[in-house]
């Protein structure tokens, strides 16, 4: 089997990445189960699944590359090309829509100048409409990374994407004020 | 009435520290675990939920001390899961529970472990819940320092390995075999039952697979005993239950109350009432997938599994979804049915071609291009999904369609008859490809 921290074809999960795949290795009882968090792992780091990292990933599980592929393709949140650097997924679930989900789309499509489903030309931002996300009561929301911004107004929405342009952002609703 | 006498599971909802291992402790948190191992021994443990009457809150309602009963006596490898896939359109309340009182969850997972004999725990959190999955590995891993997890733990009376698994965007993987298939590395498509999980589950081994809500009230039980859950709610649907409300009342959010209250208390009372200038229209009561209720239907049920079945609809996930006179009941069931189409995992025919096509007949009608036969259309293909498919996602479309279809009938008449809807639907992210 290949080294997982370099597999001599250019892609390697690096010495700390590499800890963190054995471990998950550890935990789970079979090869193929580590599949889901060997992926997460990349697209973490990598920010998308590439080729090479499928190759890769189906080496270290012995799993055909078809495997893992189907995977790859049937979970909504794996990504097999680059994304953009900040994707803000709006809901346009019942609860949402309720509450405004698709006023707050086509502000931000207007704030954006794309459609959803696009992207930037700069790479900076896609706007997607996406299935429910778990914040029904704080709607309309969207989901950016690890973190929702829920209640969301065309100003609140405003202020994120003038924010992110700045790399300054509103603190996320879900990032609570809670002790550490 | 004093609301927060009946909150179990929500008591530790309103702190900033509930999260913590000491906070936790300092609660009591922990005393049943180490009584269940100590003291109880997995067969009382399993008796004693069964006493509470304790039922499935994911969706189902299954009682959880009997689902335990499944696994056959002697089995060498059992695994336990939790779900934690919260994604029924409508439902947050596991979301606060485990961000909240990540302990109660973890807890409850250990004694639930215990009593059927899991070494195993695998805690299977929904991939949008990024911060969550943070926030209960890093619970997880304080339980792990303080000797309630792991090898040895209470001086080897027990052993357990908890992982926290993190989904990546599936509705289907909340159905338990879905959800075991997709901790496997496979698809989250689900399978035939039986076998049922509780025999042949996770890598052929016994598999419990229990809903966040359910496990998080076990500690509760041992603590207190299944008779005083049984205090609360009615005599067929014991206890508290969680119901996350969205859409515009004056109190939206996660709300514990007695099984049995009446609707209409829950409306005023807890929930406060429509919000300025909003009129009741229609209630779903517990997540997209069960029957749609008028307001004056709503207004006469009680919550509790078996009022609400009279009632011709579900108690569900307690996903409530309040929808006001301003909205277009054929617009709500197009959102709803491009989601069931969205997620349905393509491996049965009725249901992955099923779901695409209500879709489309819905578009077409508020497009204006429908005609009147299209309402009969939409029945037949409902009687073709219903009760056919490997799991329930075909009839979680079924349902919600047919309700809307009934009790609002003359809305979808009248875009059958050729009216335009309102708002032209190119919004939609997605077109369905013919």
């Amino acid at each position: 089997m290949s080294d997982p921290v370099e597999d001599g074809n250019g892609f390697g999960l690096g010495e700390q990445d590499a800890a963190r795949f054995a471990d998950v290795l550890a935990r789970y009882p079979t090869r193929r189960s580590a599949l889901m968090p060997t992926l997460w792992l990349i697209q973490d780091r990598d920010g998308h699944l590439s080729d090479a990292a499928v190759t890769w990933t189906a080496a270290q599980l012995e799993l055909s590359e078809a495997k893992v592929r189907e995977v790859i393709s049937f979970y909504s949140m794996y990504r097999d090309r680059p994304q953009a650097r900040h994707v803000l997924q709006v809901c346009h679930n019942i609860s949402c829509h309720i509450m405004g989900a698709q006023p707050l789309l086509a502000h931000l499509e207007g704030k954006l100048g794309i459609r959803r489903g696009e992207a930037t030309p700069d790479g900076e931002f896609a706007l997607e409409g996406v299935e429910c996300l778990g914040a029904c009561g704080m709607g309309p929301c969207l989901q950016l990374g690890k973190h929702l911004y829920e209640h969301l107004t065309p100003e609140r929405a405003d202020a994120l994407v003038d924010g992110l342009r700045r790399s300054d952002p509103p603190r996320p609703d879900t990032d609570r004020d809670l002790e550490d | 009435m004093n609301q927060d006498q009946y909150r179990i599971l929500s008591r530790r909802f309103d702190r900033r520290d509930g999260h913590r291992l000491a906070a936790y402790e300092a609660d009591g948190g922990y005393r049943a675990l180490r009584r269940a191992v100590g003291e109880l021994g997995a067969v009382a443990v399993r008796e004693e939920v069964k006493a509470s009457g304790l039922r499935g809150r994911g969706g189902a309602g299954f009682p959880a001390g009997v689902k335990w009963g499944f696994v056959p006596q002697g089995a060498e490898t059992v695994y336990f899961m939790v779900n934690a896939d919260e994604s029924e359109p409508g439902t947050f309340k596991d979301r606060f529970l485990l961000d909240y009182d990540p302990h109660a969850v973890i807890e409850g997972s250990a004694i639930s472990s215990f009593a059927v004999g899991a070494k195993l725990c695998v805690i299977y959190i929904r991939g949008e819940f990024g911060w969550l999955i943070d926030r209960v590995q890093k619970a997880v891993d304080e339980a792990y320092a303080a000797g309630y997890l792991g090898r040895g733990a209470f001086g080897g009376a027990y052993e357990l390995e908890m992982i926290v698994h993190k989904g990546a965007g599936a509705y289907i993987c909340g159905e338990e075999t879905g959800l075991i298939n997709s901790v496997t590395g496979l698809k989250g498509q689900p399978n035939i039952k039986p076998p049922f999980p509780a025999v042949s589950g996770f890598l052929g081994k016994p598999t419990i697979v229990n809903n966040v809500e359910t496990v998080a009230a076990v500690p509760w039980i041992l603590e207190h005993g299944a008779t005083a859950y049984r205090k609360f709610g009615t005599e067929k649907s014991p206890g508290t239950k969680l119901f996350s409300v969205s859409g515009p009342v004056r109190r939206p959010g996660v709300h514990e109350i007695p099984l049995g209250l009446p609707f209409r208390e829950f409306f005023d009372d807890w929930l406060g009432g429509m919000a300025d200038g909003e009129e009741l229209k229609a209630v779903i009561v517990g997540g997209s997938s069960v029957p749609v209720l008028t307001a004056a239907e709503a207004m006469e049920v009680a919550l509790d599994y078996e009022s609400l079945a009279t009632a011709g609809t579900m108690l569900g996930s307690g996903g409530m979804i309040i929808i006001p006179q301003r909205c277009d009941m054929v617009e709500l069931i197009q959102v709803l049915m491009h989601f069931y189409w969205d997620e349905s995992c393509g491996q049965c025919t009725p249901c992955r071609e099923g779901t695409g096509w209500l879709h489309k007949i819905v578009q077409r009608l508020r497009r204006g291009e429908g005609a009147p036969e299209d309402l009969a259309l939409l029945e037949k293909v409902c009687e073709g999904m219903a009760g056919l498919t490997i799991c329930p996602l075909a009839d979680a479309a079924v349902m919600p369609m047919r309700s809307f279809l009934q009790r609002f009938r003359p809305e979808f008449e009248a875009l059958a008859a050729g009216r335009r809807a309102t708002e032209p639907d190119s919004r939609w992210a997605r077109e369905i490809r013919s």
